[in-house]
């Protein structure tokens, strides 16, 4: 376990430290990096002051050291939009963005796998056809069109439901959340689901393909012929093998949503990372764009190295030996 | 061999189709066959001649599309093969248990081996969960697992390929079946292991009274270990009888010729002979006797009925064959016998 | 190309087209959009772009339905008094245009590194596949906006727009080349221990020209299905990027322009403006998918 451990921990070193790189790049290609740090109005003796902290007179290689070494610190300097350091406000819009991303997540979990296990079981059924032709629909509707069809619908002609920012939301500690309020709540549905399309036929479509795999799998024959109940061979062995490659793709789906709440926040104006980023690619702001790649790489990393270990925990053949589990 | 009067199992007129946007294929085409109590029987063939597919009719696991067209099982006096879902799954496990080729693919890699056998007793027997896992115990003492107490609880990828195959049967007894469908039981093993697996499966079926219906291309493994044989080609039964019979006197033309391809030792043939051409695909089997393109004595039947008129399973020697030579009624044969072979 | 074409032509492929009525229906509106979308400058009923045309009186005009419509603006007119019929063959013109430009450059792309990846081997194959590992964890429209804000801040603002096109196509490449290189890597691998491959090594020949004629006709069966469902995603991208406002200028608007455009105009009540360039995305992307799909399943031998 502990070699396992350690060797993904490395690898995710390694992609921080590329996604790090990028970042860096970023900087250093796209102008002078002490004018992106820096207020238009800072002094001469300001820019010289940064210029040695971030050691512009050192060869490269230190430099991105120094990069890393700040980044590590939350320290990415300030956005040229809003005049403000970025980290802070990467922090104040986190968990806008988090928790519709979970949202979402949850949504297509919730409907996604048993839509999936459905379609695999009854695959001949009306209903499945319904569900496949829907889901490519889903995977067809472009993420914005789905949230403004919504709020066409369920705001603008049925006035239901708000159709932009999170409502009244509660403050605890560094965290604010719209899931104490009702106007909160009500403010959360239209985006969640917007989010969540996705993710519910890409979970349905996966579920169904592993399922219909595994249905075939000689173990799921002799589950059979051993004559155990169809609940039993579909519950109890099937789903379990099914689940071990979802788990997969969802959580990297999940880091995925993240970065594609882009899209749903600047439709809903959700003041989240999303919206943040959009604006600063807008007006080429580059500490934010760096920093919300880093974040967003972070998350990605931690996610994917949570998945490795939850892998190890579900299946015991990377418990003993080191095979990869591949060929799917 | 004493036949009591009801067979255990009895297969008549068995047809198993697969439709296809082409039309029709008959993958099984009316074969007879019956297993008694205790008795091994040996199903052999190449593949693609139907005997995986009658194994899985019998317990009632045939993968769609394809389906029992028609014919009768009849299991312990009880027809079987028109059962609902429900009241053959009862069946499966408890009354005909199975084993498949591959143990490295037959057991869920994710679960205990233990947990799949008390799942297996819990299904079909009114046992605890203790009681259940004692049984599951002795179940692998009884197959060979050394220190099964320790081994239950170990997941099939931590044994090895004969030992694998060893849980595969003791998961097929689980519930005491009188009939195992041994589907290719050895195929996948090391030719070391396969006499082990072999061995154990006879000596298991003679302690538990256990009939077997053994699947197999190995004519060996079938000489070996079943008391009649049925050989198998394009879907129909070319010949059956008691197993020494069918190697050292065999009737119809197409076993004669794999008798003759089979070396042994001491064999006083020069060379091997060999069955020129290959057997029909489904989507062309020839008019007449499944066999006649292939066969040497197609003319030694007068009318050409071999091409025109499909044979029945007729008395030759002291087996049955399917083949026009043994028709004391339409023709005198005579020469058959003259290509008795040694094995 | 003659393989590819035998494939096509395969009877059972033609049989499973002629049998499956969805695929029909999407083959002929996709067909349609094609058409619509290539010939707009001369069947489009308006110019929406000849400023002389437009006359503002005609602004906000409903579709021809409905009781304030005018029949001649069959799908109602926008704020300029464009006819939104008009805007959206002109804007497919445009979607198409950047979707299947990027696709081309993606495969382009994609089918040269993984080829390289294959032949080479060792290091740079091992280097080419991480970094395509890393790219595919992240969003492609995540990659698409990162190129698109880095040309932003690389490029002056007043040259921006006259490229903004180019650094479209090539930040869509950008972000979908993995799947194909993936793809002709794996074929490359099969191909290089042949034999005519080692005994080209062997007298010394060149032996990546000859293999890249062997490996195409081997994957492109592959590489068609990726690039017909990949023209949707890159439509999806080029749109969603137009909406989000760093895509296409609004001089040459796509279909994401119109809707990013239309959008302002939903709680007016003005929805025509927005949601009939929306469905025109929609009945592009999903003809498209619909097709792509089918083509997947029929050239997989598996499901046969």
């Amino acid at each position: 376990m502990l070699a396992f451990a350690i060797r993904r921990l490395l690898q995710s070193v390694l992609v921080m430290l590329a996604v790090g790189f990028i970042a860096f790049s970023l900087f250093n290609f796209t102008g002078d990096p002490v004018a992106l740090m820096l207020p238009p109005e800072a002094t001469q003796a300001d820019r010289d002051e940064v210029r040695k902290s971030l050691g512009l007179d050192e060869p490269s290689y230190v430099q991105f050291a120094i990069f890393v070494k700040n980044g590590l610190q939350g320290n990415f300097g300030i956005s040229l939009r809003l005049g403000r350091p970025v980290s802070q406000l990467l922090i104040e819009r986190l968990p806008a963005t988090l928790e519709l991303a979970m949202t979402a997540a949850l949504l297509g979990l919730l409907i996604g796998i048993p839509m999936g296990i459905f379609t695999a079981l009854k695959r001949d059924s009306w209903t499945s056809k319904v569900f496949l032709t829907g889901s490519l629909i889903g995977v067809s509707l472009p993420n914005f069109l789905i949230g403004i069809f919504l709020i066409l619908i369920f705001a603008v002609w049925l006035g239901w439901l708000p159709s932009f920012g999170r409502g009244d939301v509660t403050q605890i500690g560094y965290w604010s959340t719209g899931f104490l309020t009702q106007s909160g709540l009500k403010a959360l549905v239209l985006p969640a689901i917007t989010l969540g399309f996705y993710p519910v036929t890409l979970i349905m479509r996966l579920v169904r393909a592993e399922m219909l795999e595994v249905l075939r799998t000689d173990y799921i024959k002799f589950a059979r012929a051993r004559g155990l109940t169809n609940h039993a061979v579909h519950f109890g062995h099937a789903l379990k093998n099914t689940l071990v490659p979802v788990i997969t793709i969802t959580g990297l789906q999940l880091g995925g949503l993240i970065a594609f709440a882009i899209i749903t926040e600047t439709v809903f104006q959700w003041p989240g990372m999303g919206l943040l980023f959009i604006q600063a690619v807008q007006f080429a702001d580059i500490p934010v764009m760096a920093a919300y790649l880093c974040l967003i790489g972070f998350i990605f990393v931690s996610i994917n190295l949570m998945v490795d270990m939850l892998y190890y925990v579900v299946d015991p053949r990377l418990r003993v030996d080191r095979a990869t589990l591949g060929g799917h | 061999m004493t036949t009591p009067s009801v067979p255990l199992l009895q297969v008549k007129n068995l047809r198993i189709e697969f439709p296809t946007r082409r039309g029709i294929l008959v993958a099984v085409d009316d074969i007879s066959f019956e297993i008694a109590a205790g008795e091994v029987l040996g199903v052999v063939g190449e593949s693609g001649a139907g005997k995986s597919l009658t194994g899985a009719a019998v317990i009632g696991l045939l993968e769609p599309p394809g389906r029992i067209a028609g014919g009768e099982i009849i299991f312990n006096g009880k027809r079987i093969d028109n059962l609902g879902f429900e009241d053959i799954r009862k069946i499966r496990g408890r009354e005909i248990g199975a084993i498949f080729q591959d143990p490295l693919t037959s057991l869920n890699p994710l679960y205990t081996i233990g947990r799949q056998l008390t799942e297996t007793i819990e299904t079909h027997l009114a046992l605890t969960h203790t009681q259940a896992r004692t049984r599951a115990i002795e179940l692998l003492e009884e197959v060979g697992i050394p220190a099964a107490a320790k081994r239950i609880d170990h997941y099939p990828h931590q044994f090895s390929g004969g030992m694998r195959q060893r849980v595969v049967i003791s998961l097929a007894l689980a519930a005491n079946p009188k009939l195992i469908i041994a589907d290719e039981p050895t195929t996948a093993l090391d030719v070391s292991i396969q006499a082990q697996i072999i061995t154990l499966l006879k000596k298991l079926g003679r302690e538990h009274g256990t009939a077997v219906m053994l699947i197999t291309h190995d004519m060996g493994v079938i000489a070996e270990t079943a008391d009649r044989v049925a050989v198998m080609y394009a879907g129909r039964i070319a010949e059956i009888g008691p197993v020494a019979e069918v190697i050292h006197h065999p009737q119809h033309p197409y076993t004669i010729g794999l008798m003759g391809a089979i070396p042994s030792v001491g064999d006083n043939h020069e060379r091997l002979s060999q069955i020129d051409g290959s057997m029909p695909r489904l989507t062309a089997i020839p008019a007449g006797c499944a066999f006649n393109p292939r066969c040497t004595r197609v003319n030694d039947v007068a009318n050409h009925r071999c091409t025109i008129e499909r044979p029945s399973l007729l008395p030759a020697g002291k087996t049955r064959a399917a083949c026009w030579l043994h028709d004391r009624l339409g023709q005198q044969s005579t020469a058959i016998n003259q290509h008795t072979v040694t094995v | 190309m003659v393989d590819l074409m035998r494939r096509f032509f395969d009877s059972d492929i033609w049989h499973s087209f002629k049998r499956n009525p969805l695929v029909i229906a999407a083959t002929i509106a996709a067909l349609i959009c094609l058409f619509a979308a290539s010939l707009a400058p001369w069947i489009a009923p308006h110019n929406p772009f000849d400023l002389k045309t437009l006359n503002l009186l005609d602004a906000f005009s409903p579709p021809a339905w409905i009781a304030a419509g005018k029949s001649e603006f069959l799908l109602g007119t926008d704020d300029q008094g464009r006819d939104v019929l008009s805007t959206i063959m002109h804007g497919s013109r445009v979607s198409l245009v950047v979707g299947i430009c990027a696709v081309f450059l993606s495969m382009v792309i994609g089918i040269t590194l993984g080829l390289i990846s294959g032949y080479v081997g060792g290091a740079l194959d091992a280097f080419i596949m991480r970094v395509a590992d890393i790219q595919l964890s992240f969003p492609a429209i995540l990659i698409a906006l990162l190129i698109d804000g880095v040309a932003r801040a690389v490029i002056a603002k007043e040259n921006h727009d006259q490229v903004a096109v180019y650094v479209l196509i090539f930040a869509i490449a950008a972000s979908g080349w993995v799947q194909y290189a993936r793809t002709v890597r794996g074929s490359t691998l099969v191909e290089r221990n042949k034999e005519y491959v080692q005994a080209a090594r062997v007298i010394g020949r060149r032996s990546l020209a000859i293999m890249f004629s062997h490996v195409l006709p081997n994957v492109m069966g592959p590489v068609m299905v990726l690039a017909t469902l990949h023209v949707g995603t890159a439509i999806i991208t080029e749109a969603t990027l137009s909406f989000l406002g760093v895509g296409v200028p609004p001089t040459q608007p796509s279909l994401g322009t119109l809707i990013r455009v239309g959008n302002d105009f939903l709680f007016s009540g003005e929805w025509w403006i927005t949601v009939f360039p929306g469905l025109a995305l929609v009945i592009l992307v999903l003809s498209i998918n619909i097709i792509g799909d089918w083509l997947r399943d029929a050239l997989n031998p598996k499901l046969r």
